[in-house]
């Protein structure tokens, strides 16, 4: 199951030439890129592990691409994603989001319901990956 | 750049291109803001014709391969190189070779670290900081230190030449130094020399031309020589060329600043009623012959103790 998270998630995956220019209009509003990876694709998960600082001064996003390029070197295998966050008063937070890389095999989710009192139910949702330990997801 | 669909065109205007990139602007402040550097001049036009080719071949299809646009200015102190280099980084970014047009200007301290592991870090944080534009490593012989073979420098070399060569699309290198420094450098870098496509060499300024910059550099203060001061200028810079740690325009422009101060304490101490523009924005001879470069140079610098030992 394909993973749907962030922007541009429903379209085909970017190629480097379509990052370059999503970085590249971040950047030039002033935005600041970052690069993160994680191996766990719950949709609560929101702190990925960071690749890098956040790129604060690079004028052009050939250094964003060359920073994927190197985590996709070591974490070819997990979630990778780009964000850009907003540093401006009144925002302060991630304007965008879109993953740049994804595993091989996306395993997708489970409900889990658990039975509580009074015949309740409690639904959750996990990955299949997660039941790996970490380091070992996605082969 | 051609791929977006439409068929390559089969003729080119290579006059109309050469207005259109606003090439021949930049061309033309370069003649007009920098002082004789006349074989530099003929060097940057004949690489600004042959990227316009380049990118007229490319647009035809003929070429796919960027050129190796790397590039080393040598030539001694004060010859223009860091002025040259953002002229060029603007130069190759109206010819869309590079993305941004910036210059970040580096030095041995911005690429190397100070203990293991610091050092691939610092360089790519530069290197990622220049993508887009041009990079120049000023002194750039100071990277590899063959005396200390544990010499951070030799990595910062190493990531260097294969970033140049892999990110050929997102980055310009340009290397700056004395010219004997870097034909040694070069020579026990042989990596740096196969990547490097231009090499230009700055000559030094005649004594005409500096005259020529001084004056340029006072009228772009609003200051201006008067003829007296004007012919001190030219003893002044005859002498001061005899003298160590001559660095050309970086020399008149020290002396300049102290002509500067001169003239302001003069004004201050004779002062004797209101002062015009004129007396305000006037070097006089004075303010220059009471350099040192006129006793002796700057072995004279501590007269008093000299007194002292007499």
């Amino acid at each position: 199951m394909r993973l749907r998270q962030g922007q541009f998630s429903f379209l085909p995956d970017l190629t480097d030439a379509q990052i370059h220019d999503q970085a590249q209009y971040a950047i030039d509003n002033g935005w600041a890129v970052s690069v993160e990876y994680t191996d766990d694709p719950h949709p609560r998960n929101t702190y990925w592990e960071m690749w890098g600082h956040p790129m604060f001064d690079n004028p052009d996003a050939a250094a964003v691409v060359f920073e994927i390029n190197e985590c996709r070197k070591e974490h070819g295998g997990k979630y990778i994603r780009v964000i850009a966050f907003d540093s401006s008063a009144g925002w302060e937070s991630i304007r965008m989001s879109f993953i740049v890389n994804r595993p091989k095999d996306e395993p997708g989710f489970r409900v889990v319901r658990q039975e509580g009192e009074g015949r309740i139910i409690r639904y959750t949702v996990e990955s299949y990956a997660v039941r790996e330990p970490e380091g070992r997801r996605y082969a | 750049m051609s791929d977006n669909g439409t068929r390559p065109p089969t003729e080119v205007d290579l006059a109309a291109a050469y207005e259109e990139s606003g090439v021949r602007d930049i061309l033309r402040e370069l003649e007009d803001t920098m002082i004789g550097l006349g074989p530099v001049k003929q060097r940057i036009r004949e690489s600004a014709a042959l990227l316009l080719v380049d990118q007229a071949r490319r647009q035809m299809g003929l070429a796919t391969d960027t050129p190796t646009l790397h590039m080393s200015f040598t030539g001694n102190p004060g010859t223009g190189k860091t002025t040259v280099a953002l002229k060029m980084a603007s130069l190759l970014h109206r010819l869309g070779y590079v993305r941004k047009g910036h210059l970040v200007t580096v030095t041995r301290d911005d690429l190397v670290g100070q203990y293991i592991g610091h050092t691939a870090p610092k360089t790519k944080e530069i290197l990622k900081k220049a993508m887009g534009g041009v990079l120049f490593i000023d002194e750039a012989y100071y990277l590899y230190r063959p005396e200390n073979e544990r010499d951070y420098g030799q990595e910062a070399i190493e990531i260097l030449l294969q970033v140049m060569e892999n990110n050929r699309d997102d980055l310009v290198v340009i290397l700056a130094g004395y010219g004997d420094r870097m034909d040694r450098f070069f020579e026990s870098n042989p990596g740096f020399r196969s990547r490097i496509a231009h090499h230009i060499e700055f000559p030094d300024y005649s004594d005409d031309e500096l005259l020529r910059i001084s004056e340029g550099m006072l009228a772009d203060q609003n200051y201006a020589f008067d003829d007296e001061a004007r012919q001190t200028m030219v003893e002044y810079i005859a002498a001061r060329r005899t003298q160590s740690h001559f660095a050309n325009a970086r020399s008149i422009r020290n002396a300049l600043d102290r002509a500067r101060l001169r003239q302001a304490n003069r004004l201050f101490s004779e002062a004797a009623g209101p002062v015009d523009a004129t007396a305000l924005s006037t070097i006089r001879e004075a303010d220059i012959r009471a350099s040192r470069v006129f006793r002796g140079g700057l072995d004279t610098d501590r007269p008093v103790r000299r007194d002292a030992a007499e």
